[in-house]
């Protein structure tokens, strides 16, 4: 057996190999071994002569070599002997490379695929740490490529980082950068010494790190199989991780008991939606807070299949009172204005976005107070339950919060007041003032203004919902 | 108020950019411009993983959560009582910048709440990508998220400095979008798409009529526009999810649909559902694109108006199949490439290598293992040269009407023995 010593680089290996093919070894009668692996203890190299034809002007395709050239700076020290014989087998049958289930084409192609994962990997691992030498910044990373792929993967830094004065330090070679010369520069292997210990961003990247994934949708299993553990001491990132995925279950758990813990009347609306059944099972209703308050909860009046449904914002003082909505000073000029129309009460259906009353007290008085977004939402479930029952055409929002209930939280009113809007809760939604609102207005020039607004669209309400617009 | 610190507002603003899918930084090639960092090499690099799963490729961020809209399903709509903060321009650029050049990130994919306007939000967030590519030089990778409805002028501005643009459909349907998403409109969000296609389509025009050298050509958006939905906050079906999928690809070139499983988050509506969907779903969903993009497979295949969701248990591919037993068994060495893709189990790049090998070598049952087919998945399905089908599945098919070819087999089960 001819034995060759091979230093680890693809070119030292090409030369010896094309002296080889020249002479005329057969691949079963040489061995290329890695300089760098342990000799074998043989005091007394064999001699040998070569058995088959030389071959003088060997044939070796572009494909070939890109292949071997990944596969060199593979570790695996049996490479020099499969790249010779797939080599001495190219000769014999060019297509060769093509047929990826042959045994030897298999396994370059696996080493080469090996390789090319590292250089994948490498590209996307080495981190650079900024030091200032000379009031020049350098940037410097430490990395262990797998392979002997330092050659392979400079390039790619060079592009990236061209104005950047860089060096990657590896335990077998290390490469430097020079942005004024455009030159890379080789040198010996390092070690992880003499790479700096850290930098200035990595607070803020392991910060961004920490936000960027989803506690809800938590899957190590697909992390590890992307970032394998054997890249991990090189990421500073990753020593959040341990406290990333305790803190994760519990993240999660924090929002649901706060989502469910947002105050809501559904779990108080019967299934069945007749309006006896929701008038029956109102006054239990603890969805948000304002019950504990209020004298006794406002449910909607009217006929039970109206076809225009008025909707206010919540009941005021005297409703709570009385357990009716509409019979305070803003109920009577909407009325008012209805009996001008000729809109008979009993032919419409009449209610409130919000069921109790919510005030402050002041002294005796008892302040009326807007109800928040969230208490609209809170009792919406009744409303909707409502609106199911009663299936108007045509749903006329009294002011802003009953807007916003059935329209979305942006709803503007002054904006879109008097158009037809559709959303979830039924195809003609229109909005209008709040009768109250008229009352406040600042002089009676504006208060007729407003009495006006709020007439037109109360008419073309009813109009609307009797067909007279088709 | 207080004013932020920029790791803040970075904690803040990329907390609320983590429900995006989207990041992948394929797709563009750009080489070095030796004034600045960066280039893209057209593959992408995932520089991390998170305990998600998922790949950090971009720094993502928003540049303000500040949102005048109230979409239910989103954690930055206007109700939600979460802190808010904003970036400046700057603040975002010399974020991306000092990222980029320790080797943390391939570039930026900068997304925004709608505030003011969609006009005023688009010209921010154009702004940042202007910084990057004039003042800096960066030749990294840009993806901006193009807000619906911005004046068109606007979103020609953003394609001409950002490597992808994407308009967000977010819900599949517009049904989906009235319940949960007010103030957008399908009509909006694709005429929004629509511009950008219009856009690139003009650009790639005027390249082919023109003499200028490659690097001095008209760039617009050259990785192409992509768009995410939000699955599983409302009840639409896979075959729906499918469908409009199929007729986005169509209508407006995209390269990417992202399909974000709906997870829950802080201060969600009490409308929606408590629980992520399930992650196979979006995988599910993914595959199914995959054999709409890649595989040849109609939207109309994939499901059926009787089963309108993919299954949990087993990929789209094999349920296909598996409907289909008339399709198999496949020849692996005399098929055509569409047949081939249709086989579960035998993808994409294995179709082509099986192609090329075969010219040269008929294949058997253990050179498909030596290509890491799981032989055990294929073997029902396939007619190799050492193989035939065996399966129960195939052999319960119905059988053909009687031929000539079926008295052949008669008379060989009778030489057998068997019935």
């Amino acid at each position: 057996m001819h034995t060759v010593h091979v230093p680890p680089d693809f070119n030292a290996w090409r030369e010896l190999a094309r002296t080889a093919l020249h002479d005329g070894f057969r691949p079963d009668e040489i061995t290329f071994c890695d300089s760098t692996e342990p000799r074998s203890l043989s005091l007394l190299p064999e001699a040998a002569s070569p058995g088959g034809p030389p071959h003088v002007k060997p044939h070796v395709s572009t494909a070939f070599l890109e292949a071997a050239n990944f596969a060199a700076t593979h570790r695996d020290p049996q490479r020099w002997n499969l790249l010779y014989r797939l080599l001495w087998r190219l000769q014999e049958n060019r297509n060769l490379l093509r047929i990826e289930v042959d045994d030897d084409v298999a396994a370059l192609l696996r080493l080469r695929s090996q390789v090319a994962r590292d250089l994948h990997k490498m590209h996307a691992f080495v981190r650079f740490r900024k030091l200032e030498i000379d009031g020049d910044e350098h940037f410097i990373a430490w990395y262990e490529p797998a392979h002997r792929i330092v050659r392979l993967a400079a390039p790619f830094f060079a592009e990236r980082f061209s104005v950047m004065h860089w060096t990657i330090l590896t335990p077998d070679e290390s490469v430097s950068w020079d942005p004024h010369t455009k030159q890379l520069t080789f040198g010996p292997g390092a070690d992880r010494t003499q790479a700096p210990e850290q930098d200035e961003l990595e607070t803020l990247w392991k910060c961004y790190y920490a936000s960027i994934f989803n506690p809800a949708r938590i899957n190590p299993s697909a992390m590890r199989s992307e970032m394998p553990m054997r890249y991990w001491q090189n990421l500073p990132e990753v020593e959040i991780l341990p406290q990333l995925m305790r803190g994760a279950e519990q993240r999660v758990a924090t929002m649901v008991r706060r989502q469910q813990s947002k105050p809501t009347a559904a779990p108080y609306v019967p299934e069945l939606h007749t309006l006896t059944v929701l008038r029956e099972a109102l006054p239990s209703c603890k969805g948000c807070e304002l019950y504990e308050h209020a004298t006794q909860v406002v449910p909607g009046v009217g006929a039970a299949h109206a076809k225009l449904m008025l909707v206010g914002e919540q009941p005021g003082d005297k409703e709570d009172l009385e357990g009716a909505p509409f019979v305070g000073p803003a109920g009577s000029l909407l009325r008012g204005v209805m009996e001008e129309l000729g809109i008979a009460p009993e032919s419409v259906y009449m209610t409130n976005a919000v069921k109790h009353f919510k005030f402050v007290q002041r002294g005796k008085l008892r302040l009326h107070q807007n109800p928040r977004l969230q208490e609209i939402n809170a009792c919406r479930p009744w409303l909707a339950a409502e609106l199911d029952a009663v299936k108007p055409q045509v749903i006329l929002c009294l002011g802003a919060s009953a807007a916003k209930s059935l329209l979305g939280s942006t709803f503007a009113l002054m904006k879109d007041r008097g158009s037809v809007q559709e959303s979830a809760f039924g195809k003609q939604i229109i909005a209008t003032l709040h009768p109250s609102a008229v009352l406040r207005a600042r002089d009676d020039a504006s208060r007729e203004q407003m009495r006006g607004l709020l007439k037109r669209d109360l008419q073309f309400a009813s109009e609307l919902a009797s067909g007279k617009h088709r | 108020m207080q004013q932020l610190t920029v790791q803040q507002k970075l904690e803040i603003l990329a907390d609320a950019a983590k429900y995006d899918a989207s990041c992948a930084s394929s797709g563009a090639k750009r080489a070095n411009n030796g004034k600045g960092v960066g280039h893209t090499d057209g593959t992408g690099i995932c520089h991390s993983y998170t305990p998600d799963g998922r790949c950090v490729s971009l720094l993502k961020i928003l540049l303000t959560n500040f949102c005048t809209y109230d979409c239910v399903f989103c954690v930055n709509r206007v109700s939600s009582d979460i802190q808010r903060a904003r970036f400046t321009p700057e603040e975002v650029v010399n974020l991306t910048l000092d990222f980029y050049k320790r080797n943390y990130i391939e570039g930026l994919f900068l997304s925004s709440g709608i505030i003011q306007s969609p006009d005023y939000t688009m010209e921010q967030l154009i702004q940042v990508a202007k910084l990057l590519r004039t003042v800096h030089h960066f030749g990294g990778y840009i993806h901006l998220k193009t807000i619906p409805g911005a004046d068109e002028r606007l979103v020609a501005q953003a394609g001409k400095w950002a490597d992808r643009l994407s308009a967000n459909i977010e819900l599949p349907t517009q049904q989906d979008l009235v319940q949960l998403a007010p103030e957008k409109k399908s009509t909006i969000i694709e005429g929004t798409m629509g511009q950008i296609l219009a856009h690139s389509d003009e650009a790639k025009e005027a390249s082919i009529r023109s003499h200028l050298p490659r690097h001095m050509l008209p760039k617009f958006a050259p990785a192409g526009q992509s768009t995410q939905m939000v699955v599983g906050a409302t009840a639409t079906t896979d075959r729906e999810i499918i469908q409009r999928a199929g007729a986005l690809y169509g209508n407006y070139k995209l390269r990417r649909i992202y399909y974000t499983g709906f997870s829950p988050y802080p201060e969600a509506d009490a409308r929606l559902p408590l629980k992520a969907a399930p992650l196979m779903r979006e995988h599910r969903l993914y595959q199914a694109d995959w054999l709409m993009r890649y595989y040849g497979f109609a939207p109309d295949e994939i499901t059926s108006e009787a089963n309108p969701e993919l299954s949990l248990e087993e990929d789209p591919k094999t349920s296909w199949a598996k409907a289909h037993p008339e399709f198999f068994p496949v020849d692996v060495n005399v098929a055509p490439r569409e047949s081939l893709l249709r086989v579960p189990g035998i993808g994409y790049r294995n179709v082509e290598r099986i192609l090329n090998i075969r010219r040269y070598h008929r294949l058997s049952i253990e050179d498909l293992r030596k290509l890491n087919v799981r032989v055990k998945h294929v073997a029902a399905w396939i007619t190799a040269a050492d193989h035939l089908p065996t399966s129960p599945l195939v052999s319960a098919s119905p059988l053909p009407s009687p031929t000539a070819q079926l008295d052949l087999f008669a008379a060989a089960s009778a030489l057998s023995g068997a019935l």
